[in-house]
């Protein structure tokens, strides 16, 4: 824990005279970086783009279901939109915002002077574009992009056009992109910390970071092994997933869903990771129950690998298999509790004050427990086979990685801005934002527990007329959702460009390294010379 | 040892356990395959072992056939369109292929069972199922399918219906 840090100003002259960056200027300067904070930047950016583009995805898609009957788009357009919209956020924006922040704070939270591999971690940037253009590019493929659903289910992959061997790569893409950076961030970690920066006194984003970092290792692979399956049964002649050749469909899904629940953790750690630090900072109170949060992470990690059969407990498996894997993911609740408990804690007696950063952590904290609980909802077996596939379970997706994971990311943003920028950002605007995005979130995704309960099923472009009233609602929210997104956008901008100076700590709760031991904005490069923790 | 050499030793541990994580998706098709053979589940193409053949003369089950080409250039039918049999009772049906194409074609034939819960009752003794089939170029064959109905069979259950589809094995006998 970084409460123990030294706080007496420090001699920041070897920082200053290294403020400078690459010897190129202008594009090439961000081609050839190798500096952390610059990929850092360049992360936060290409997932920006990405959640944009996501984010008209899923714009085009309510605006189909706004009206039953066909309107706006044919249904395989539809369904090309909802597997990419997936896709897209997942691994364009939700993964990678959560690397642009351990590029940026790893480094300067544990003391070291940069990433282990820095140049490797410009490689694992740079794959990123490439992937993100071959999955856009897919939609113009004779055929179009796949319609398969984001989980790109056998044996439908095997029957679709071009676009899908373009997905497919993209997937080859970006798991090599996030092991690469998974082995950098490892690597980081256990051997570049300061003297003194032992692994139970870490902040707690650095735990989850670590914790993360493994699981990609381990389960990215398999992903890449399913597609790579896919790709030979699409091609050469392999019926891994083909029922004629003596292969299995539902072997996809356990090899799927295998990558699919720690991926579930991977998109969530980081986000607790950021809300760890966000909330003790505005209570002004050391986070409580800093070891157990520890524990809780990686017991949450540990199991989330013997869990992945609840996606799947229609596929006709036996009974003594849908209670084992019920009852496992049931105690999965117990670690995630103690977290929560543990949030609370640390904002119990503590001075609270709701500045943005706050706002979304705090709003993180209901919205992701309702998440939750649905979560625990969906866990039962005779409650999911009424459930699967109903819009209950799009409800409760996005509540835990909107609510979520985005939640948490745009706390970590509004808590680092002025850090990283030397800038303050507009306080009102950011609380708007905050409040124009929590309302609408819950106008989309609230009531879509009621379509899912009344048994609207999802992946469909059309529905019975006795769901209109409900669909409406939760169309106009994702309207209003993305028209608060151009907001967030013009904060930040403005925050870059006009924004007052930033104090040195702008958040006098905000204990870590870098509000300790670095001045604002941070200097180009730090602790080329180890910091002292005593 | 230097920080480098230290870093470079861990993150070639590290890939060797990516590497090794990409090989265990593999390892998970054969682990799949083994544990669907060990517990019984998903044998949908072997002979099932029927241990007690005493006839229940109180009940009659109807089958009714059905049958699919799934692109494929072959007209495949039942003999037959239903049977009635008791449970217990052995019994045989027979379905005929004719293939069209003038070239030799391989199919394997997926049975599938309405309702779905039935098909663990319907024991199959002999199936064209159990193996690929290959047709000379306007070859016709019947095939037999010799089953006995499981007298556990839940007596709400009065009739099944037994659905075969064959699929085309591609790059064998031919492909056009």
């Amino acid at each position: 824990m970084s409460a123990i840090v030294d706080n007496h100003a420090h001699d920041h002259g070897h920082d200053h005279h290294g403020a400078h960056h690459s010897p190129y200027g202008g594009i090439m300067r961000w081609i050839t970086t190798t500096n952390h904070k610059d990929i850092g930047t360049l992360y936060l950016w290409f997932s920006f783009i990405m959640f944009s583009i996501g984010g008209l995805m899923a714009v085009g898609i309510r605006l189909e279901l706004f009206s039953p009957g066909l309107q706006v788009m044919d249904p395989d357009f539809f369904n090309q939109l909802t597997t990419m919209h997936g896709l897209i956020m997942v691994f364009g924006a939700i993964m990678p915002v959560f690397v642009g922040f351990a590029n940026w704070q790893i480094p300067m939270m544990i003391g070291a002077p940069d990433m282990a591999f820095a140049r490797l971690n410009n490689w694992s940037f740079w794959l990123l574009p490439f992937a993100a253009t071959l999955l856009v590019l897919s939609f113009f493929m004779p055929g179009g992009a796949p319609g398969v659903g984001w989980t790109l289910y056998a044996p439908l992959t095997v029957q679709m056009g071009i676009g899908m061997d373009l997905t497919i790569f993209a997937i080859h893409l970006l798991g090599m992109s996030s092991i690469l950076g998974s082995i950098n961030i490892i690597t980081t970690i256990l051997n570049m910390r300061a003297p003194g920066m032992t692994l139970m006194r870490m902040p707690l984003f650095v735990w989850t970071w670590l914790i993360t970092a493994y699981l990609l290792v381990a389960v990215m692979p398999v992903l890449a092994g399913a597609v790579t399956m896919t790709l030979t049964d699409r091609h050469f002649g392999t019926t891994f997933f083909n029922a004629a050749g003596g292969g299995d469909p539902v072997l996809y899904q356990h090899i799927f869903w295998f990558f699919g629940h720690p991926e579930v953790y991977i998109i969530a750690l980081p986000g607790f990771g950021v809300i760890s630090q966000v909330i003790p900072a505005f209570s002004r109170k050391p986070l409580f129950g800093y070891a157990s949060m520890v524990y809780a992470t990686s017991a949450i990690a540990i199991l989330s690998f013997i869990v992945w059969a609840h996606h799947m407990y229609t596929v006709g498996m036996p009974v003594t298999g849908q209670l084992f894997f019920m009852y496992a993911t049931i105690i999965i609740a117990v670690p995630t509790g103690v977290k929560v408990f543990n949030w609370v804690a640390t904002m119990w007696k503590g001075s609270l004050s709701f500045e943005t950063p706050m706002l979304f952590a705090v709003g993180f904290l209901f919205m992701f427990t309702l998440g939750g609980f649905t979560g625990l909802v969906l866990a039962l077996v005779p409650v999911d086979i009424q459930l699967h596939d109903t819009y209950y379970v799009v409800a409760h997706f996005h509540y835990v990685m909107v609510a979520g994971a985005l939640f948490a990311a745009f706390a970590g943003i509004y808590f680092w801005l002025p850090k990283w920028t030397g800038k303050m950002y507009n306080e009102t605007l950011g609380q708007i934002h905050f409040w124009l995005t929590l309302i609408f979130f819950n106008m989309i995704f609230f009531v879509q527990h009621f379509l899912g309960l009344a048994g609207m099923p999802r992946r469909i472009p059309d529905y019975p007329l006795m769901f209109e009233a409900w669909n409406k609602i939760s169309s106009i929210g994702a309207f209003g959702m993305g028209l608060a997104q151009i907001l967030f956008l013009y904060i930040v901008l403005d925050c870059i460009r006009h924004g007052k100076p930033a104090p040195q700590r702008p958040w006098e709760g905000a204990d870590s390294l870098e509000w300790t031991h670095l001045p604002t904005p941070v200097p180009y490069h730090t602790f080329e010379t180890p910091p002292v923790l005593k | 040892m230097s920080l480098k050499a230290e870093n470079r030793r861990l993150s070639r541990r590290l890939a060797v356990v990516a590497v090794g994580m990409f090989g265990f998706g593999f390892a998970l098709v054969p682990f799949y395959n083994q544990i669907c053979a060990a517990l019984g589940i998903n044998s949908l193409a072997q002979p099932d072992v029927v241990a007690n053949t005493q006839v229940d003369f109180s009940r009659q089950i109807v089958i009714e056939l059905d049958s699919n080409a799934h692109n494929l250039p072959w007209r495949f039918k039942p003999l037959v369109s239903h049977v009635t049999v008791h449970p217990g009772e052995l019994a045989t049906v027979e379905y005929e292929i004719v293939n069209v194409r003038g070239a030799a074609v391989t199919g394997q034939a997926v049975p599938s069972y309405g309702p779905q819960h039935a098909g663990e009752y319907f024991k199959k003794l002999e199936c064209f199922c159990f193996t690929q089939q290959t047709l000379a170029a306007g070859e016709v064959r019947r095939m037999p399918v010799t089953f006995v109905v499981d007298p556990r069979l839940p007596k709400g259950v009065h009739t099944i219906a037994v659905s075969y589809t064959f699929f085309e094995v591609a790059g064998r006998g031919g492909k056009s």
